[in-house]
């Protein structure tokens, strides 16, 4: 092995990455807008999580604190009131998932419509219902938590980070080798003393070596906006993004071990990007949803390497917490190493 | 006794390179290789001699990319041996050889410069980098983008990445292809001083003027097959007879179909074959044929190349 070798195409690949100006933005602009985008969207606490249609509209009765709707409804912050002039017209927008619930302001029985295919429906009418529970006697009772809660951003960021990484990996890696395959720039490289094994290696840290660059300095950036609550060590932090870049890069030298087809590997990537990010709960919690889902996730190394990052930022958790899942990003990044060094081909 | 040293000295320098120089640098022995059900090459042998510009020719589809590409240790053959030096080929082989490509691409954006500097730095023993500038005319671009370079400007700058090395050994896929003429003269030049260096070459190409100037061997490939070997001037002398004789279609007033001759037809002129000139032209004088803008040529290697593999167009 020669480390001359591999710091001449460490040096080519990087040249290429900080040269291609539109690539180069795009790739600290992408998640930059992601987390501001999602951060204003979702962050506020005003949030309206359901609809609620109402009729007739004001200019047609009294006001709508005068109606007969309940005072603790109205004032419900989770609840978007939405005016129709008529019955008709709320129907037609409760039919096509408009809105969540209709209710007829004037009506002394509190008549109210629900689409009961709807699941925000159900639940738009409990609150409904609940509404004409008396407040001074609670049928249950209240805790609320203690100590800082955590902000939606915060446990966003490492999401968004991670998803970052996983396209630039996959993308960066795997459908650039195929391209150079394509085009004819590893068949020239074959012709010359440099090995496969040295090849992958240098590929993979350059490319590790970019996805860290873009980590600290989106970081940095948002970090100025938001000011991150990190509750464990910074060091661990770095130390899961880099090892689970690794194994992303990894997973990305599989896929580009073979094959000429830039078309078939966008959508093998595509094919695993995609229910990757889903499942590893870039977006969402998977609390809830069922076993075998949760289960399917853990296969997936974005899933670990999220789990660690959030135990240790949001939580505060030291390296024995996440220790299972360093060594399962660990142990697949050997075996995608190993599979791809196997099968690599310079020519088909 | 000086003098007898010197002459000692001059014998064993004959004898070294009369006997040493020639021995093989390549042999392909039963070479095959199978692409798909497709035989691309079938049972091919030949030696290459140190120190010689050895040429593989033949219509497209012939064999001549997929052997050369064999040799080079790009693709594996099927059945068949390549000796190296006499040996089958080992890790240092490709520290020994330098290739050109025919078709290929280079890394994305990057220099002429940094791109010498990326393959200068995969060999052990490179050449100078002034040297190799110099010698494959960079200097002018040294600072251009790849991308931003002509053909003749990339054609060269490939051949100073074969030449990075040092290589014993050169081989040259259709150097010339999509040059204009006077970067062709440009890189047959190069290729010359390659050859007084007393580097070997293997190369192919399409361009017989650039096979007759180039090559000391040539073997003519066809359908997988070589069909013909030897040196220009011996292919030509073993396939081809006698003169051609060139006249303007205007120049026979008779219908062409009904000529007692060989004959071709090539953009408005006509091409008769003929192995005595004198009988040649005593027979169109009878035939009345104008021959005031006549031209003879003797036969050339491709007179031998469309002799051998026939005019039938190939894809």
């Amino acid at each position: 092995m020669s480390f001359k070798r591999i710091w001449a195409m460490f040096v080519a690949r990087n040249y290429e990455f900080f040269r291609d100006k539109a690539a180069f933005g795009w790739n600290f602009a992408f998640p930059f807008l992601i987390i501001i985008g999602f951060s204003v969207m979702f962050g506020h606490q005003d949030l309206k999580k359901f609809k609620i249609g109402v009729f007739p509209a004001d200019d047609q009765a009294q006001a709508f604190s005068q109606s007969v709707v309940p005072a603790s409804l109205q004032d419900n912050k989770q609840l978007d009131f939405i005016p129709f002039p008529n019955r008709q017209e709320g129907e037609d927008k409760l039919r096509h998932y408009k809105i969540d619930l209709l209710l007829d302001r004037n009506s002394a029985t509190h008549a109210y419509w629900v689409n009961t295919a709807s699941p925000n429906g159900y639940l738009a009418e409990q609150i409904f219902l609940a509404s004409f529970l008396p407040k001074d006697r609670p049928v249950a009772s209240k805790q609320e938590i203690r100590g800082e809660q955590i902000r939606y951003v915060d446990w966003f960021f490492p999401g968004v980070m991670a998803m970052n990484m996983m396209f630039s990996a996959l993308w960066g890696v795997g459908f650039v080798v195929v391209r150079y395959r394509k085009n004819g720039t590893l068949k020239r490289l074959k012709a010359t003393p440099l090995t496969a094994f040295e090849y992958l290696s240098a590929q993979m840290l350059s490319r590790i070596f970019l996805l860290m660059f873009t980590l600290c300095v989106v970081w940095f950036g948002s970090n100025l906006l938001f000011h991150f609550q990190i509750h464990g060590s910074y060091l661990l932090v770095f130390f899961l993004f880099f090892l689970g870049g690794l194994n992303l890069c990894g997973m990305g030298l599989v896929l580009a071990a073979r094959g000429t087809s830039e078309e078939f590997t966008s959508g093998v990537l595509n094919m695993i990007s995609w229910p990757m990010m889903f499942l590893s709960e870039v977006w969402f919690s998977l609390d809830g949803a069922p076993q075998w889902v949760r289960t399917s996730a853990e296969i997936f190394p974005l899933s670990h390497l999220l789990k660690a990052v959030r135990k240790v930022m949001n939580d505060g958790a030291g390296f024995a917490a996440v220790q299972n899942d360093v060594a399962f990003l660990a142990a697949s990044t050997v075996v995608f190493l190993l599979i791809a060094a196997a099968i690599f081909s310079w020519n088909e | 006794m000086p003098g007898d040293f010197l002459l000692s000295q001059t014998i064993s320098n004959w004898i070294f390179s009369v006997f040493l120089m020639q021995e093989p640098i390549v042999e392909v022995i039963h070479l095959k290789k199978v692409f798909h059900n497709i035989e691309a090459v079938q049972d091919v042998s030949f030696t290459v001699p140190t120190g010689i510009c050895f040429g593989l020719l033949g219509p497209n589809g012939a064999g001549k990319t997929t052997t050369m590409e064999v040799i080079e240790d790009i693709i594996p053959q099927t059945a068949g041996q390549i000796l190296y030096k006499g040996k089958p080929r080992t890790e240092s082989f490709r520290e020994e050889i330098g290739i050109q490509f025919q078709r290929t691409s280079l890394l994305n954006f990057m220099s002429v410069k940094e791109t010498l500097v990326s393959f200068y730095n995969l060999f052990h023993h490179p050449e100078d980098m002034d040297e190799l500038i110099n010698r494959c005319d960079l200097s002018s671009i040294i600072n251009r983008q790849n991308t931003t370079l002509s053909g003749g400007q990339q054609q060269r700058l490939m051949l100073a990445l074969a030449l990075i090395n040092r290589p014993d050994l050169v081989f040259l896929d259709e150097p010339s292809t999509g040059l204009d003429p006077q970067s062709r003269r440009n890189l047959w030049e190069i290729v010359e001083g390659i050859k007084r260096e007393g580097k070997t070459i293997i190369m192919t190409t399409h361009s017989m003027e650039e096979a007759e100037f180039l090559c000391d061997e040539i073997a003519i490939m066809d359908g997988g097959r070589i069909i013909a070997n030897g040196s220009p001037k011996s292919l030509i002398s073993t396939h081809c007879h006698g003169s051609t004789i060139l006249l303007p279609r205007h120049a026979f007033s008779m219908d062409i179909q009904d000529l007692p001759f060989t004959w071709r037809m090539r953009d408005d002129m006509i091409e008769i074959d003929t192995d005595n000139i004198h009988q040649g032209l005593t027979r169109m004088l009878e035939l009345q044929i104008e021959l005031s803008e006549m031209l003879v040529r003797s036969a050339n290697l491709e007179d031998v190349f469309l002799r051998l593999t026939g005019k039938q167009l190939r894809d």
